[in-house]
């Protein structure tokens, strides 16, 4: 062969790739954001030895099983929770969550809300795909209105989260949402929330065309892509109040919150400096408890 | 699978892709997506029953990478060839 | 290696259970707790968030007790010695926590002081009527570790114990106090830090490319590897080899859940701590634990002083159980006495023990306070003839 022979392809290096092929379906838009994290980490220049990735459970959720980082696969709902412990240990830590909607807004709402509340300095990227994918199609708390599900064949009528919205409102330092036909600005999103001190949270919308789009008619992954295309509309700093999804229509992306605010771990380190002054011992940055 | 042509015409291929056959679930994204339109959809199947795609335009790769973003499989991507005087490819997706 | 004296407040103090608790916590070298308030088990996380910040080390209230039981297992795997504390409503939400732990083995503590249930039940009074659930709560097949002080100084030296126990065996323990234990106030103390055995993290010794995260070498236990030291391993709560890889296999489920369980089961009768007392002429044994020990305590003397040949085996480990030295008994006495704060759990467990060779007689209470010694003695009096 070649030269070519020399060069690998840059997501590569990331992943584990005695693992592969991958269990995601065709069209599937999970690895597509797993290219663009990649993407990121170079960018970004992560030291890859201090990086550590959680995520929950879900299609989404077996990222962590194939990134070759530091990587937990936690239980459902709750890898916020995992990862703010991970953090709080070793403070050097970079950590990214990695999961999908209905694990962090639904069974994980609780946390997804207090740790952006608290600040804690979490990369939180949400793969949304408007559906419960792993377990069968079943309507989650992203899925449109009238969009058919396992759960609601005859169509949804709950209200769904706008999920920019409501980490807005927790009080997130960055908040971003791009659709997988947006790989580099995708990319260009998760380097600024590697960038940033504090919960960071970027949604991504993603085709399911196994369960959401076949079961709404809506084509394959590429046709879903395509409609991503068309019907994305970029306003960075939309007011998030304004950004909800629809079942067919326009999907707002963009850069909506960028601000910035102490993280947990600075509060905590200044509220115990003042009540306690000299009496603090800050936390030894590596705390053996080994032998 | 690895290819490297040059051009046709005035054209010369600024970028070359390579296809990691077996990986391909053949969802088209590379296909649609790429800026130029160097590949498609082959005849061939792989072992697993997919069309992989194949370059049918090498003069046109920028080599700007879009296909390796978006495939969700990891099965293809493309580098730049090193060429002096080589300007800046636009081949964004903004 | 011996305690870190930063965590140890060595002197004699005076303090209730849930405060020694949280002593032995910190001597033990936990510098990590993640809590969610509930009575009666506040105290400990309380006192803790007062004390880390001088020690070194944090505290975090979580949003409920599901956060709390999986944030301290973020911390294990950053390095910390990590814990929870929590009671019956609390401990039903950590539940698939402790299976998480048993699975990834990750070493850690759940403190349980126990209130009366089931659900909302006696908030501020004792039972100890979750013995079962902190041997089989979570689903699936596992082994814990689980300890029953009965005084606030055991509070103290068997918290340390418990986080001992979890770093040798990489096992989630539970620390199984009840409502009076945790509020009773007596004489704690504490030694000096260099009489504190602490047994530290099993942290592996092999270069990144050699380290196998679930590899065992005869011992059953693994290595284990912390986040951010560059080893770049996997930790599942699926079926995994002993990469950490998902190998959802029957052969891999038979060979990991297998081992789960037997490296607590091979060394049962080097893990299991009871007190005994006069078993040798013994007609009639009285099996207890926790708080009910110190009431049987004093029925076991009155049936003395009637002349009555009772002994005493209290259960420091309540998990694993010392069914083998129960087995032993059961072909010389008469009878068991169980009395317990439930209506019949670890009576369960010595009734197996004993497997028909003698007479095994519950002394049950619904909760909410505890037995009078008389109606202990009254069953021991009653069983001896
Ligand atoms: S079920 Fe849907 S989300 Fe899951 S791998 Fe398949 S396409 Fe992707
Ligand atoms: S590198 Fe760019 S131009 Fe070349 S094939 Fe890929 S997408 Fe097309
Ligand atoms: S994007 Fe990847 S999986 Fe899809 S057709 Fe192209 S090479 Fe195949």
């Amino acid at each position: 062969m070649n030269a070519l022979d020399q060069t690998v392809n840059p997501v590569e290096p990331f992943l584990r790739t005695d693992r592969m092929p991958h269990i995601w379906c065709p069209g599937c838009g999970i690895g597509t954001t797993v290219n663009s994290f990649a993407r990121a980490l170079i960018e970004s220049k992560v030291d890859l030895d201090t990086l550590a990735l959680v995520s929950g459970i879900g299609c989404t959720g077996r990222v962590a099983g194939y990134v070759k980082l530091d990587s937990f696969h936690t239980t459902h709902g709750r890898a916020i929770p995992f990862a703010t412990g991970l953090k709080m240990a070793n403070p050097k830590l970079s950590v990214v969550v990695y999961s999908g909607d209905g694990d962090l807004a639904a069974i994980g709402g609780n946390h997804l809300i207090h740790a952006a509340r608290r600040n804690i300095d979490l990369k939180v990227i949400c793969v949304n795909n408007l559906i419960y994918a792993m377990t069968g199609g079943q309507s989650a708390p992203t899925t449109p209105g009238h969009a058919t599900t396992s759960t609601n064949p005859y169509g949804t009528f709950e209200p769904a989260f706008n999920l920019p919205h409501l980490l807005d409102a927790a009080g997130a330092v960055y908040v971003a949402r791009w659709t997988t036909f947006h790989v580099r600005q995708l990319a260009r999103a998760m380097s600024e929330a590697f960038a940033k001190r504090g919960f960071s949270f970027i949604e991504v919308i993603s085709p399911c065309p196994t369960l959401y789009q076949r079961r709404n008619k809506m084509g394959d992954g590429l046709d879903t892509m395509k409609y991503y295309k068309d019907k994305s509309k970029v306003k960075h700093g939309a007011p998030t109040s304004e950004v909800g999804l629809t079942l067919n229509g326009e999907i707002v992306v963009g850069k909506f919150v960028d601000r910035d605010r102490p993280d947990y771990q600075s509060m905590m380190r200044a509220q115990y400096v003042e009540s306690l002054g000299e009496r603090y011992i800050e936390a030894p940055e590596t705390e053996c408890v080994c032998d | 699978m690895i290819v490297l042509l040059h051009g046709l015409g005035d054209q010369v291929a600024k970028g070359r892709v390579s296809i990691v056959v077996e990986r391909c679930k053949a969802c088209g994204f590379c296909v649609e997506f790429c800026p130029t339109h160097v590949l498609a959809l082959s005849s061939a199947f792989n072992s697993k029953g997919y069309h992989p795609p194949h370059v049918v335009h090498p003069e046109k790769c920028s080599g700007c990478d879009l296909c390796g973003m978006y495939c969700p499989d990891f099965a293809i991507y493309a580098t730049k060839i090193a060429e002096p005087k080589a300007q800046k490819t636009a081949g964004g997706d903004e | 290696m011996k305690a870190d004296p930063h965590g140890v407040l060595t002197g004699t103090h005076f303090i209730d259970g849930d405060h020694a608790c949280c002593e032995g916590a910190l001597a033990a070298g936990a510098r990590f707790a993640a809590g969610y308030p509930i009575t009666p088990s506040t105290e400990v996380v309380e006192r803790f968030a007062a004390r880390v910040p001088t020690v070194g080390g944090t505290f975090i209230q979580m949003e409920d007790e599901l956060a709390a039981s999986i944030t301290l297992q973020g911390a294990v795997w950053g390095g910390a010695k990590a814990f929870t504390v929590t009671s019956g409503p609390g401990f039903s939400l950590m539940m698939e926590h402790i299976g998480y732990a048993a699975m990834t083995e990750t070493p850690c503590v759940f403190v349980d002081v126990q209130r009366g249930g089931p659900s909302t039940g006696l908030p501020t009074l004792p039972a100890q009527a979750d013995m079962m659930q902190a041997r089989w709560g979570s689903h699936g097949d596992y082994e814990i570790i689980a300890l029953c002080p009965n005084s606030p100084q055991e509070c103290f030296d068997l918290t340390i114990k418990a986080f001992n126990l979890a770093e040798e065996f990489r096992v989630p323990v539970m620390f199984m106090m009840d409502e009076v234990v945790g509020h009773m106030t007596e004489k704690v103390v504490i030694p000096p830090a260099e009489q504190i055995e602490v047994v530290p993290r099993k942290h592996t010794h092999k270069s990144i490319q050699d380290y196998l995260p679930y590899g065992t070498n005869g011992d059953m236990v693994p290595e284990m590897a912390h986040a951010g030291e560059g080893y770049k391993f996997h930790v599942t709560g699926l079926t995994h080899d002993e990469r950490g890889y998902p190998n959802m296999t029957p052969q891999m489920q038979d060979k990991l859940v297998k081992r789960l369980q037997n490296k607590i089961r091979t060394a049962a009768d080097r893990i299991c701590i009871f007190e005994q007392d006069r078993l040798e002429s013994a007609e009639v044994v009285v099996v207890s634990y926790g708080i009910t020990s110190r009431v049987a305590q004093r029925a076991i003397d009155l049936a003395r002083d009637r002349g009555l040949r009772v002994g005493k085996l209290r259960l420091i480990t309540a998990w694993p159980f010392p069914a083998k030295k129960i087995a032993e008994l059961a072909s010389q006495v008469k009878a068991f006495v169980v009395p317990e704060l439930n209506l019949g759990q670890m009576v369960r467990e010595v009734e197996r023990a004993v497997a028909g060779l003698a007479k095994t007689v519950a002394v049950s209470h619904a909760g909410g306070g505890v037995h009078s010694p008389d109606e202990i003695l009254n069953t021991i009096v009653e069983a001896s003839r």
